[in-house]
């Protein structure tokens, strides 16, 4: 398994990161060594088997529409990189 | 034994007696922390006032008699990674540098409602993804029994801590190994509980489906009582288990005479260091003498651990990850000109290494035309996991296997290779993928000093079952007892 350079951009750009020169090459041979690790799940038998998303079933609890106060308003402005009064501020984007 | 270097049970018998105060100790851990911290570097952030004034109301609480929790006016730390409101919570990441927590985490609430001081924020590897504790935007923790050595991760800062007597237990999480391996390799107790046993409401997540809060103590004892208080059902987390919580001290000193202990082939090959093999072959042993029945076990899709694991928690994790892009909280790139170069530069300059490579692992494994032969795929192999555990439940009460092939490794000596770092957890994550409770406790010492763990795994929900036995096994064996020299 090797990724080719157009690959781990690609994948850079999904991911909404930049790569800096040589990173190109040294992810791309991290990822692909550790993708041929992965290569060896194909010798286990699955073709009736189901997937499990979580080891621990447990139904969709459901609970009242209640409202309920909470004080993090403020507290969770406070974190805003960037706000103008009680938004959060951001560059143009339309 | 000098004060710090006692157990949390220890100092509780003290603080009830009268013949210390909360702030009295709180005060003898900050000393601690004094001389030794710059050593380790357990902590991101140190919350001394805080800890002060909530040890004051301890001692309040306790004057006034009667019966108190085992936790009132108890020093103990959090990792970085749970929100407690007002505090700065970093996960270890540069891009959550300045974040304050807006509200706290439901299992802190829990301790804070027992009356426990909290000393600070505990150093960890960048959102919890690394076993060494070197990819913490902090910098690296050191393990107090050799500080050449990492502590173990992800959870480093909870295990070194303890260790050091810097707090008298502490909080961890565990997505792979993340508390066991660190618990391992500083001779603690680490217990990462049932899936769901714990709220994660409030706790930063890594892989949803794979994480999970624990404690980490000097002693069976003091893990039975963090996890007490811990534990519980959450209205706020959806995974959470709507069981009752046991009374786990309860279970400690049951015989456990005719229990019937697995010991999985699969986990004693070739990579396993032999000093290491000889000291969890010589725990068998000793559960024999006790009484315990052992038997042979395969968990024959063991092999599948590894790459399971690292397709399905980068997969998680890069979509948990999506949410840190510079618009509301964390990091925000000075030089961004429009919404895609602040993603992009943003996340870029925020995220470390590792966290980088894990989001892309998990973006390739879930991008078009690549979801079924991965994901999907990894999936069923977890399916086929978590079947031999089911199988192997039906014949055992407990398995018992080592909680890595090797000892602490030096720091730096695994940092260049990514995937011989991956590979320490091979006996750990396999617990996560089945939902199921495991924990560490000390089982020895190489030659060279240090701790060696041993892992107890318990069906799900039996929390009690496996620290009975765990209890049994301190009580006729001395390792709990030692402490590292700083």
């Amino acid at each position: 398994m090797k990724l080719t350079p157009e690959e781990v951009q690609k994948i850079a750009d999904l991911a909404r990161l930049e790569l800096r020169p040589g990173e190109v090459e040294k992810y791309g041979e991290q990822l692909s060594n550790i993708l041929s690790n992965i290569e060896s799940l194909k010798k286990f038998q699955t073709d009736t088997i189901e997937p499990t998303a979580h080891a621990i079933e447990v139904p969709t609890p459901f609970r009242n529409d209640e409202v309920v106060l909470s004080d993090a308003r403020e507290l969770t402005l406070a974190n805003a990189p960037e706000r103008e009064g009680d938004l959060f501020k951001v560059a143009k984007v339309l | 034994m000098e004060l710090h270097h006692q157990t949390l049970h220890e100092v509780h018998e003290k603080l009830k007696k009268k013949e210390l105060s909360s702030v009295e100790l709180t005060q003898a851990v900050f000393k601690q922390i004094g001389k030794t911290e710059k050593k380790i570097k357990a902590f991101i952030t140190l919350t001394e006032e805080m800890a002060l004034e909530q040890a004051k109301k301890a001692d309040a609480v306790i004057q006034k008699g009667g019966n108190f929790p085992p936790l009132t006016g108890i020093p103990l730390a959090l990792k970085d990674i749970f929100l407690l409101k007002g505090t700065r919570t970093t996960c270890g990441s540069k891009i959550l540098s300045n974040f304050v927590a807006p509200y706290t985490a439901t299992s802190v609430e829990n301790l804070l409602r027992d009356h426990a001081v909290i000393v600070g924020k505990l150093n960890m590897d960048e959102f919890a993804m690394g076993s060494s504790n070197e990819t913490s935007a902090f910098g690296p923790c050191y393990n107090p029994w050799d500080l050449k050595r990492i502590p173990g991760g992800s959870s480093g800062g909870s295990a070194s801590s303890v260790a050091a007597g810097h707090c008298f237990g502490s909080t961890g999480t565990d997505t792979g190994g993340s508390i066991r391996l660190p618990a391992a390799f500083c001779s603690l107790v680490g217990i990462k509980p049932t899936y769901g046993r714990v709220s994660r409401y409030g706790v930063i997540a890594f892989a949803s489906s794979l994480d999970q809060v624990g404690p980490l103590a000097k002693d069976v004892t003091d893990a039975a009582i963090l996890l007490k208080s811990l534990a519980g059902h959450d209205p706020k987390d959806s995974t959470s288990l709507n069981l009752p919580v046991p009374d786990y001290q309860k279970s400690l000193g049951r015989k456990i005479e005719g229990m019937t202990i697995g010991i999985p082939k699969e986990y004693f090959v070739s990579g396993l260091e032999p000093e290491i093999e000889k000291a969890v072959r010589d725990a068998i042993e000793v559960y024999k003498k006790l009484g315990a029945k052992i038997r042979e076990v395969s968990l024959p899709n063991t092999d599948a651990a590894v790459p399971t694991y690292y397709i399905l928690a980068p997969a998680e994790a890069s979509s948990n990850l999506a949410r840190y892009d510079g618009v509301r909280y964390g990091f925000r790139h000075p030089e961004a000109t429009d919404l895609l170069s602040l993603y992009k530069k943003s996340r870029t300059e925020g995220f470390g290494p590792e966290v980088k490579r894990r989001i892309m692992l998990g973006t390739y494994v879930l991008s078009a035309g690549y979801y079924d032969a991965y994901y999907l795929k990894a999936q069923k192999v977890r399916t086929l996991i978590r079947n031999d555990f089911t199988a192997a439940f039906k014949e055992c009460d407990l398995l018992l296997t080592p909680v890595a092939p090797s000892a602490a490794w030096k720091v730096g000596e695994k940092t260049d290779d990514p995937l011989k770092m991956y590979l320490s957890d091979i006996f750990t994550i396999n617990v996560n993928l089945a939902g199921l409770p495991g924990m560490s406790l000390p089982c020895g010492f190489t030659k060279e000093g240090l701790p060696i763990g041993l892992q107890l795994i318990g069906n799900h929900f039996k929390e009690e079952t496996m620290l009975q036995a765990a209890f049994a096994y301190e009580q006729a064996t001395d390792w709990h007892t030692r402490r590292p020299k700083l």
